[in-house]
């Protein structure tokens, strides 16, 4: 047995899944700030990207690092090579949730808030595949990461949604024409937010099985 | 040189172990090994310590005879002829299949007597045949041009790696069929590995190898298929790719990732 190797798999393991709890609580903060408009949340978030930041490198260089010493084979380079792939998209949910929160500090001038059904719906769509999908790689469980690919569809149909709202609210009222591009941001943000989760379960796919899946319908 | 009649690799199959048992007295260290080794391809054996790679490399050309209280049971062919037959020729088996071992061994002669040793065993008396042979077969194991103005220099004298692939000339002088490396490249620095490595993708041009290797890495790097072998029993042979990235046995994964041995 090849302890001291297999301790740091471990580690890698471990580091993925605190990254996975920095994205998921910048997701969730920004939903919350969104809805509480609170722009003292939103630069806690915008704040805390570098963080995510250093998490996505200390990652490389640990899977750098195995690949180099260990030279890693099976299960174990897919394992390695797909961390080294997702972290990339990981590391971009957490930008989207800055790019959210820079919106919020920055954007419209409304203060009522952007409590919008939609958003919230996808927002709550988005986290759950985001855990999801960095649970399913830890956990190497393929069944769950298919279920999230599958609920990518949902979050794109609300994308879809929430464009046609926002049309007709501008054709309503053109003073929401300024709030209503902040909004459609912020869904584009969400969508783009699922799409990164899916590339992730598509990863742990890979790891499991050894066969790239395109999961796109 | 005595014609010495050569194996017929007509099917592509160059070796085929049927239903192999192998016995050390009580110990049995092969189990019911069956695998094929396709002609002029290279095929790497891994495994931990032990586990029977090395013993069914040495009882293809029947090298395990020497070994005390060594019995072998079911059947081994070269070229569809069972070596183990009572009437095999020993001689021509050895000719057609030569060895190299994990530590270089070369005879305390000449560079030059080294490789002419097995033509001369087999008849060959004339200087230019000889000289021939012994230009041909030190290019062949790529190291003529470091050798040329050392022909007459003791073998002893030669750094490790030089001296592993004199005893690859050695081999290569009896023009074999097959060729069985037994980590040959285990003692050497990684220049010189680098070196046999490039040497071993050079010869299957010709010649079939076997080669027992504990570095993975050179597994992957240099055959073509690979056989796994645990506790005696031949457990998984496949393409090499496949073998190292998905392998169909569990054991298979689990050693290669490290996970136990």
């Amino acid at each position: 047995m090849r302890t001291a190797y297999r301790g740091k798999l471990k580690t890698l393991n471990e580091e993925l899944i605190c990254m996975g709890e920095e994205i998921t609580q910048a997701i969730r903060n920004t939903l919350k700030a969104l809805k509480t408009h609170d722009p003292i949340l939103a630069q806690e978030i915008v704040n805390k990207d570098q963080a995510i930041d250093d998490s996505e490198k200390r990652i490389e260089t640990l899977c750098l690092h195995l690949l180099l010493t260990e030279q890693p084979v099976a299960s174990d380079l897919r394992i390695i090579s797909s961390a080294l792939k997702l972290i990339t998209d990981m590391e971009r949910i957490g930008d989207f949730a800055a790019d959210v929160a820079e919106i919020i500090l920055h954007g419209g001038r409304s203060k009522t808030g952007y409590c919008i059904s939609f958003i919230s719906e996808m927002g709550e769509a988005v986290v759950e595949m985001v855990e999801g999908a960095v649970r399913s790689f830890v956990e190497e469980d393929a069944i769950l990461a298919r279920r999230v690919c599958d609920a990518d569809d949902r979050v794109d149909d609300l994308f879809s949604g929430a464009r046609e709202v926002l049309v007709g609210k501008i054709r309503e009222d053109e003073e929401f024409a300024e709030r209503a591009l902040d909004l459609m941001m912020v869904s584009k943000y969400l969508e783009r937010i699922g799409d990164h989760a899916t590339n992730v379960a598509e990863w742990t796919i890979y790891a499991v099985t050894g066969v790239h899946e395109n999961t796109e319908k | 040189m005595k014609e010495i009649q050569k194996f017929n690799f007509s099917d592509g199959v160059a070796v085929e172990a049927k239903n192999v048992d192998l016995y050390y007295g009580k110990f049995q260290a092969l189990k019911k090994v069956n695998m094929r080794i396709q002609e002029k391809r290279i095929t790497a054996m891994i495994g931990p310590s032990g586990c029977g790679k090395s013993t069914l490399l040495k009882s293809l050309n029947r090298m395990n005879d020497l070994v005390e209280g060594c019995k072998v049971e079911g059947e081994i062919f070269i070229g569809g002829e069972n070596v183990y037959e009572k009437t095999a020729d020993l001689s021509r088996l050895r000719k057609n299949v030569g060895m190299v071992f994990q530590r270089p061994n070369p005879f305390a002669m000449s560079v030059y007597d080294n490789v002419a040793y097995g033509p001369r065993t087999f008849g060959i008396r004339k200087k230019t045949e000889l000289d021939e042979i012994v230009e041909r077969s030190l290019r062949g194991a790529a190291i003529w041009n470091e050798l040329k103005d050392r022909l007459n220099k003791s073998a002893l004298g030669l750094s490790g790696g030089q001296q592993q692939r004199l005893c690859i000339a050695r081999s290569l002088a009896v023009e074999p069929q097959i060729l069985l490396m037994d980590e040959p490249t285990s003692a050497l620095d990684p220049i010189s590995t680098g070196k046999i490595e490039e040497l071993c993708m050079q010869l299957k041009k010709d010649v079939t190898i076997v080669i027992v290797t504990h570095n993975m890495q050179q597994a992957l790097r240099i055959s073509d298929q690979t056989a796994f072998f645990l506790l005696g029993e031949m457990v998984e042979i496949g393409d090499t790719q496949t073998v190292f990235s998905m392998p169909k046995e569990k054991r298979t994964e689990e050693y290669i990732t490290g996970r136990f041995g």
